[in-house]
């Protein structure tokens, strides 16, 4: 009895769940990472994601809304099985949330086959931007490899000769180190790659001190940069040679756990707090007021993303079922963009400014400032690969 | 040269680093036989209390302190709540408990403290490096982890050697009824080494605080290094996990350092960098099944 | 053997809820149940194979994940090099892969015992916390060697392009592949519990709780041992191959420590050594994963408590109070 119990009341349960209240409102899954060391990740993704509902009153666009939230636990597999879960049971058109690279690769080409969109604030893989793009597919952040790019470009032209370049040892750190090696001109003085999740760099780091290179570019997302950078710094190699890196490793929340360490980096993203547009002015202060915390880039993304789905709820009038409607308000990208500049390529990824900011201290704490621009409207080296 | 030399004492510091978890992870297995796979979760929370009193007061003597009280007390309190109920278990029962202890400590630090990482600096006194060969500046704390790694294996070899509950401990270990018919009140024996082991991990959270990412689930990425440390060392031998995790460090770091170049004699460069990134994270499992290929009990069996 | 008795009837309507689910799902508009209940089938299968050597041959494996991870691998790359029409080698024959179900699972099969008996040569030498240790030690080399595969995927994965083909059924069908699992799953089962039953079985048995003692009796523990290891890994390549088809998508996650001690967590929470609680064990540890995440983003907290409550109070897992509350009064 006692096993059939069980699982009758587990279904009961899970029926129970999947049977919640029908409403009128157009339902957004969205499938995100929030347990493991990369949770904060998808918290402020989603928490920029709702911040846009809430400044609707719980519309975007004037549509009401419904978003749903689930942990994929970074693991590809459950990424998955939840968004057949929203698919079939819920029946949502839109889905967004994905994190890392590897969960969006194995969810997003299954979900946009079955005729729903899916719109991604963050992981933009190679493969999804070239040939396996998709219609029903837009990228709202940025091609994976953009913000190594804008560091290759901007490295060169601050007149390091030589680099010594860093990434762990997995397609989005080959893709990165590959980024930007395609805009940096100067000599590489070498190029390692590191275990996934390693805690101790301090190999890494005296074969690098040995190299004497001119400048350091290092992709290491999460608490490896953490580690690396404050390695880095306890080696005394900050005072000698310059650290370069994508936003990943700098936004507001990491730069906390790094301190110091990070003080006058030279970092590339495609957004940053004081990026000077009303639209960015609104979000920065309302999400300091809602959350406590400045936003970070992933806030942005899912700022974005929300107000992007708003724009075409609103051309569509609140129906994603119109599917060449729905796709055609998306593509036009009529929304007050955080990042001020954006307009997606035929790709359906962003063509957009990147700039390069600095981390800054003082009486405030730490924080990025903007240095300059330097990609105007940047598109990414895949769209060619498209046929769309 | 100089480089190898260099490379050859970061080797012995992540060692070092390592024997300091692993020193209280082989004694609670010698001693209870228990297998815990939440060791890791002291440690981590070691780092994360010395990382939020250091953040509060600045006094890194303080946030010591405290944060080997709080492992020692989350030990004692784990033991006395959950694992006294499984000693006479099989090993799978303690698997299975411990692992609902990760999961249960992974999300309690998530709720009280937050997803983002947490920060701790270097105490001041520490802060800085010695150039302890001509022209290469080694970190003073990275010396000073292989400083208390040193002292950490002394002081249990006089606790576990010289004392009278080194004697109990020992004696414990070997037979557990005797020494409870010897009027020895085994229960809170048991309870005690647990506490001592749960402030090791602790305190090598606290050391690898620093220099470390303090983060939810840090844990886990190193118990199994750990793991591989007493098992290489042979189970419940202290001398065991030294060597072990000396060895363990020395090939991991040489691995990353050198067989890039070692490879580049063979393949292009890119190939080569590829192939080396797999061949040194594999390096010291590598070494293990080699170790216990040729002798099953590890190194030094107890 | 078929007397009515409580433990038949349960079984039967264990059995019947299965059955009857896709059809009572889709009448509920919850068709999503069936392709998760698939997944679960499919752990079922490689929770028992753990089983089989867990708690009949007291070999603790902490990297049978493995085995599903090269079974899963398989069929994914047999997929890969079919629809991109790459030969896989030219010699001695031109071979660019596969689409068929059956020769997927066979060569998944293949691949996992080759492997198994070649690492379960050396790991079979130790006993206890080392063979937990050394299967984890493969484990993870060959979790690192998927890592750095970038011709199939790296870390990324690789994802599957369409699920197998078998004639007269229809994979892509969710309901035919639950039923198919489903199918799968009860043939295992039974082979399984008859392989435990065998001679072959009660020799393994026999060197559980006493190794020596068989050995004096002239048999050649090892080998028994190494045959016992060999079959649990076809039976999780086999799992693998099937979960592979069932997500169209394979990534070394599936190698990791992570999902080995799953499945352990698998079988010691349904009640080690015994088959049907190894099924037990993956249902509830699945549902219960789901049913927390869909109430909490803070699942394990909640989680975490549940099996160390079920640990202290059920000695011998669910399976076990089952069975106690079956023999005691019939």
């Amino acid at each position: 009895m006692m096993n059939f119990k069980l699982i009758s009341s587990s279904l009961v349960a899970l029926c129970v769940f999947f049977m919640a209240p029908a409403s009128a409102a157009v339902k957004i899954g969205m499938v995100t990472t929030l347990t493991t060391k990369a949770g904060y990740l998808g918290e402020d993704i989603r928490d920029g994601f709702n911040l846009a509902i809430e400044q609707g009153g719980g519309k975007l666009g004037g549509i009401e809304v419904e978003l749903m939230v689930e942990d994929d636990g970074r693991k590809p597999g459950k990424g998955r099985e939840i968004a057949e879960r929203y698919i079939k049971s819920d029946k949502v058109k839109i889905m967004t949330g994905i994190v890392f690279s590897n969960v969006a690769m194995a969810v997003v080409p299954k979900v946009v086959k079955d005729d729903v969109f899916y719109i991604s604030p963050n992981a933009g893989p190679s493969a999804l931007a070239g040939k396996r793009c998709h219609q029903n597919y837009f990228n709202a952040a940025w091609q994976n490899d953009n913000l190594h790019e804008v560091m290759g470009k901007y490295v060169s032209d601050a007149g390091f000769k030589s680099a010594y370049i860093l990434a762990p040892n997995y397609p989005a750190g080959k893709d990165a180190l590959a980024g930007f090696k395609r805009f940096y001109t100067g000599n590489i003085a070498g190029e390692v790659y590191t275990k996934l999740g390693q805690s101790d760099y301090a190999a890494e780091l005296a074969n690098l001190r040995a190299a004497k290179p001119d400048a350091v570019f290092f992709f290491l997302p999460g608490g490896m940069g953490i580690n690396f950078l404050k390695q880095y710094a306890q080696a005394g190699l900050n005072d000698s040679i310059p650290v370069f890196g994508p936003a990943f490793s700098f936004d507001a929340r990491l730069l906390k756990a790094v301190g110091d360490a990070a003080v006058g980096v030279i970092n590339g993203s495609q957004w940053n707090h004081d990026l000077d547009n009303p639209a960015n002015q609104t979000f920065v202060a309302a999400f300091q007021q809602k959350y406590g915390r400045m936003p970070t880039l992933y806030a942005s993304q899912g700022y974005d993303t929300a107000n992007l789905i708003g724009s075409a709820l609103q051309a569509t009038g609140g129906k994603p079922e119109n599917m060449t409607a729905f796709r055609a308000a998306l593509q036009k990208a009529e929304f007050d963009s955080v990042r001020g500049n954006f307009r997606f390529g035929n790709n359906h990824h962003p063509v957009q400014d990147i700039y390069v900011r600095e981390v800054v201290k003082d009486a405030s704490g730490i924080y990025n400032k903007t240095v300059q621009k330097v990609f105007t409207n940047h598109a990414d080296a895949y769209a060619a690969e498209c046929k769309l | 040269m100089l480089l190898f030399i260099e490379q050859v004492l970061n080797g012995l510091q992540l060692g070092f680093m390592l024997f300091l978890l692993s020193a209280g992870l082989t004694l609670v297995f010698g001693v209870m036989n228990l297998i815990n796979l939440a060791h890791g979760s002291f440690y981590m929370v070691g780092a994360y209390v010395a990382a939020t009193v250091m953040l509060a007061t600045g006094s890194f003597t303080l946030a010591l302190l405290l944060a080997l009280l709080s492992a020692a007390l989350c030990g004692l309190l784990v033991e006395i709540i959950v694992l006294r109920h499984l000693y006479q278990r099989d090993h799978l029962d303690q698997v299975l408990a411990t692992f609902g202890l990760i999961l249960f400590f992974n999300e309690t630090t998530r709720m009280i403290w937050g997803r983002q990482p947490l920060f701790m600096d270097v105490p001041e006194a520490f802060a800085g490096s010695v150039e302890i060969l001509p022209g290469v500046p080694y970190p003073l704390y990275r010396l000073l982890i292989i400083g208390i790694g040193l002292l950490v294996a002394g002081g249990l070899y006089l606790l576990i050697s010289h004392t009278r509950l080194g004697m109990r401990i020992r004696a414990g270990a070997s037979n557990r009824s005797m020494v409870a018919a010897l009027g020895v009140n085994i229960r809170w024996l048991y309870s005690l080494v647990f506490a001592l082991g749960a402030l090791l991990a602790g305190f090598a959270g606290v050391m690898a605080a620093p220099v470390f990412a303090v983060e939810s689930g840090m844990g886990e990425s190193i118990l199994i290094l750990t793991f591989v440390v007493i098992v290489i060392g042979g189970i419940g031998s202290v001398k065991g996990a030294l060597l072990g995790a000396l060895l363990v460090g020395l090939v991991d770091t040489l691995g990353r350092a050198f067989l890039p170049d070692l490879l580049q004699w063979l393949f292009a460069t890119p190939t080569a960098n590829s192939i080396a990134a797999s061949l040194a994270s594999m390096a010291i499992y590598l070494l293990m099944a080699v170790i216990l290929a040729f002798k099953p009990r590890g190194l030094f069996p107890a | 053997m078929f007397e009515l008795n409580r433990k038949t009837i349960i079984l039967s309507i264990a059995l019947l809820a299965l059955v009857l689910l896709p059809p009572l799902s889709i009448a509920l508009d919850e068709s999503y149940v069936i392709s998760s209940m698939s997944r679960v089938l499919i752990f079922a299968m490689a929770a028992i194979s753990l089983d089989l050597i867990v708690g009949y041959g007291a070999m603790i494996s902490f990297g049978h994940a493995a085995f599903v991870g090269l079974g899963a691998y398989t069929a994914a790359i047999l997929g890969f090099h079919f629809h991109e029409d790459i030969a896989m080698f030219s010699f001695p024959f031109e071979f660019s892969g596969s689409n068929q179900l059956l020769i997927s699972l066979l060569l998944a099969m293949l691949v996992a015992a080759v492997v198994a008996a070649i690492t379960g040569m050396i790991c079979l030498r130790t006993h206890g916390i080392h063979f937990i240790m050394i299967t984890l030690a493969f484990a993870q080399m060959l979790y690192y060697l998927f890592i750095s595969l970038d011709y199939y995927g790296g870390e990324d994965g690789l994802v599957m392009l369409a699920r197998n083909e078998l004639p007269w059924v229809d994979l892509a069908d969710d309901s035919q592949f639950y039923y198919l699992c489903l199918l799968f799953l009860v043939a295992y089962l039974v082979l399984s519990l008859r392989l435990v039953n065998s001679q072959f079985g009660r020799v393994v048995r026999g060197c559980k709780i006493n190794e020596q003692r068989m050995q004096a009796l002239g048999f050649n523990t090892y080998w028994y041992r190494l045959v016992a290891y060999v079959i649990a890994a076809t039976g999780a390549a086999l799992a693998g191959a099937l979960l592979a088809n069932k997500t169209e998508f394979v990534d070394p996650g599936l190698f990791s420590w992570h999902l080995s001690g799953e499945l352990l967590v698998m079988v010691i929470l349904g009640g080690m050594g015994s088959i049907y609680g190894a099924v037990i064990g993956a249902i509830v540890y699945l549902l219960l994963e789901q049913i927390f995440a869909a109430y909490t983003e803070h699942w394990m907290f909640f989680l975490g408590p549940v099996l160390i409550l079920v640990v202290i109070r059920a000695r011998h897992g669910i399976y076990g109070l089952l069975q106690k509350w079956w023999t005691a009064n019939v």
